[in-house]
């Protein structure tokens, strides 16, 4: 007989209540309940939650077929391919160049990281400042051109999350084993060889972690496109509706929920609901691949 | 031979120093640009962003001034209303999720599974998801003013705390609160005396974690709560560049400024707690 569940569990189970209940309570209020009827309304008609009225697919219908929510997806599929590459490529670089016992590395660190804890509305303006001071020079801005925004929002991110990514590539390489390394140099393997044979194979789970924590990151996010563009330039289509060409997923659903005009909240239901399975899927494929790799070392 | 390596790595060294110098003030300068601007006469801000202020263009603290004021909204508020929804919900997040946590992993029933199970789920989902059905929610249950906003936050951020809690309560010996069940400790003392205090390290982490977020969110509070009345300060800022018609860009960046150097200043205070946080915070992804 384990002494523990006679003395401990059993009383411990009666205070429940107490230490369960108030983030239960909170749970099912942010998260629970907002779940479900979110899953239920996409699947109606609705102005009001209270006037919602079943209608099956449709609004997923609806959503397919706007060109701005297509539109939408390939812009974002795009800039989070664009920006998962070169953000992960840059940090590792200077995570690389941060673990050689260079002087001033913590100094440097500091630095680069340090662009993550400015928030996004914050950082978007910031940079929009910025990019129209440069582009005013050529009597242009951001707002002028897709392609602006579309690296001006490429800029900015690397510099808000190559500081992040840094972080856990240092992490990674400072657990490279030494006498590996030690091995390595004096088999003679010169310093490209330690590089692509030693050292990344031993930060593959770092870079899982970095390559769908940007490639997340980068179908997430909101605040610092809305700042930064909010989907300009906007594009009229021969039907007489708009594209917000530099508009990313997240704001299209947004803007499908509360834009002041074409607003149809079941539409943007359903988007958002899309947009949920697209991203929970991800999650689910690097569990995967972080699962696979655990079970190999 | 030996004399010559050596001096060619020190000089690679420097060399690489050199590069990451230069890196390093790149980075720095969009933040000067701030500092500059915030300086600045709102018309030069756009012709000359780039240049130091000068007899024409310097406006003193007039920018810092009429920010005070700026969008018909006080600033002091908004730096009120962030600082009292980041504390409260961070405060009530690390309490309750640790205690819930602590609970879940010491006893396995069913009901306990199914929590850790929807907490684990919870963090796949994107806040778009649920951004229009829970401010619905928050609004019927009185969820919308700055004093209950932390109920949604405890909610909404409940999945990632009780991850990390649950993650470091399992490492924890369990041999520690059965010594104190036999000295005769009940269950909320051993939690409170014992577990509390060995959850150090996890509720800075997950309080930094929290903090970033709370602080810098915009989209939750700016569904959940009457802007007109309580605007934070991303509200704010946002509600300045976002409206139409002029805007001071000079004022703007003098309020940016300001929003930044408290920020800095945390970081730089407790900037090893804080990699160290947002490192064990990523590597559930």
């Amino acid at each position: 007989m384990n002494p523990l569940k006679q003395i401990w569990k059993h009383p411990t189970r009666r205070w429940g209540l107490l230490f369960l209940g108030p983030v239960v309570a909170a749970f099912i209020i942010g998260f629970v309940w907002p779940f479900v009827q979110g899953i239920w309304l996409s699947l109606c008609k609705f102005r009001l939650i209270s006037d919602a009225e079943f209608i099956g697919f449709g609004n997923f219908a609806r959503a397919l077929e706007d060109p701005s929510f297509r539109h939408a997806f390939w812009y974002t599929a795009l800039f989070a391919g664009v920006s998962l590459v070169l953000i992960n490529v840059l940090a590792f670089m200077v995570a690389y160049l941060l673990t050689q016992g260079i002087k001033g590395s913590n100094l440097f660190r500091t630095v680069f990281f340090m662009p993550n804890l400015i928030g996004g509305i914050v950082l978007g303006y910031i940079w929009s400042m910025i990019f129209d001071g440069v582009l005013s020079m050529y009597s242009t801005s951001i707002l002028m051109e897709t392609k602006y925004g579309f690296w001006g929002l490429i800029i900015l991110m690397l510099w808000q999350q190559i500081g992040y990514m840094m972080i856990i590539y240092i992490a990674g390489l400072q657990a490279v084993p030494e006498d590996m390394l030690e091995a390595a140099k004096i088999d003679g393997a010169n310093r490209r060889q330690t590089l692509f044979r030693v050292i990344i194979p031993n930060v593959m789970p770092s870079i899982t972690i970095c390559t769908f924590l940007s490639l997340t990151n980068g179908f997430k996010l909101f605040d610092q496109n809305m700042a930064l563009t909010a989907g300009q330039p906007f594009v009229i289509q021969p039907d007489g509706s708009s594209i917000k060409t530099t508009e990313m997923l997240a704001l299209n659903i947004f803007n499908t929920f509360y834009s002041s005009n074409t607003a149809s909240p079941g539409v943007g239901q359903a988007k958002a609901v899309l947009f949920f399975i697209l991203v929970a899927g991800l999650g689910l494929i690097q569990l995967r691949f972080t699962r696979k790799r655990e079970v190999q070392q | 031979m030996r004399q010559k390596s050596f001096s060619s790595e020190r000089r690679r060294k420097t060399v690489l120093s050199v590069v990451l110098a230069v890196i390093c003030i790149i980075y720095v300068l969009p933040v000067l640009t701030v500092v500059i601007n915030s300086f600045k006469q709102n018309a030069f801000v756009k012709s000359e962003t780039f240049a130091f202020p000068n007899g024409d263009s310097w406006n003193g603290l007039q920018n810092f001034v009429k920010g005070m004021t700026f969008g018909n909204y006080p600033f002091w508020k908004s730096v009120v209303f962030s600082v009292l929804i980041t504390v409260a919900s961070t405060t009530l997040i690390l309490l309750f999720t640790s205690m819930a946590a602590w609970y879940i992993a010491r006893v396995k029933s069913m009901f306990c599974k199914v929590i850790y199970f929807l907490c684990v789920f919870s963090m796949v989902v994107p806040f778009q998801m649920v951004m229009y059905t829970l401010s619905k929610t928050a609004d019927k249950l009185h969820l919308n003013t700055p004093w209950t906003i932390p109920v949604v936050y405890l909610g909404f951020g409940a999945g990632l705390a009780i991850f990390m809690f649950v993650g470091f309560v399992k490492s924890i010996p369990l041999e520690i609160e059965e010594s104190a069940a036999i000295d005769g400790c009940g269950p909320v003392r051993t939690y409170f005396r014992i577990v509390l205090p060995m959850l150090k390290p996890t509720l800075i982490s997950v309080g930094i974690l929290e903090i970033m977020w709370i602080w810098n969110d915009y989209l939750l509070p700016y569904l959940v709560l009457n802007i007109n009345e309580y605007r934070t300060i991303p509200i704010h800022i946002q509600y300045l560049k976002g409206s139409y018609g002029t805007v001071d860009l000079g004022a703007t960046m003098a309020l940016i400024l300001l929003s930044i150097i408290p920020v800095i200043i945390f970081y730089l205070t407790c900037q090893k707690h804080i990699i160290k946080g947002v490192a064990a915070g990523a590597v559930k992804g």
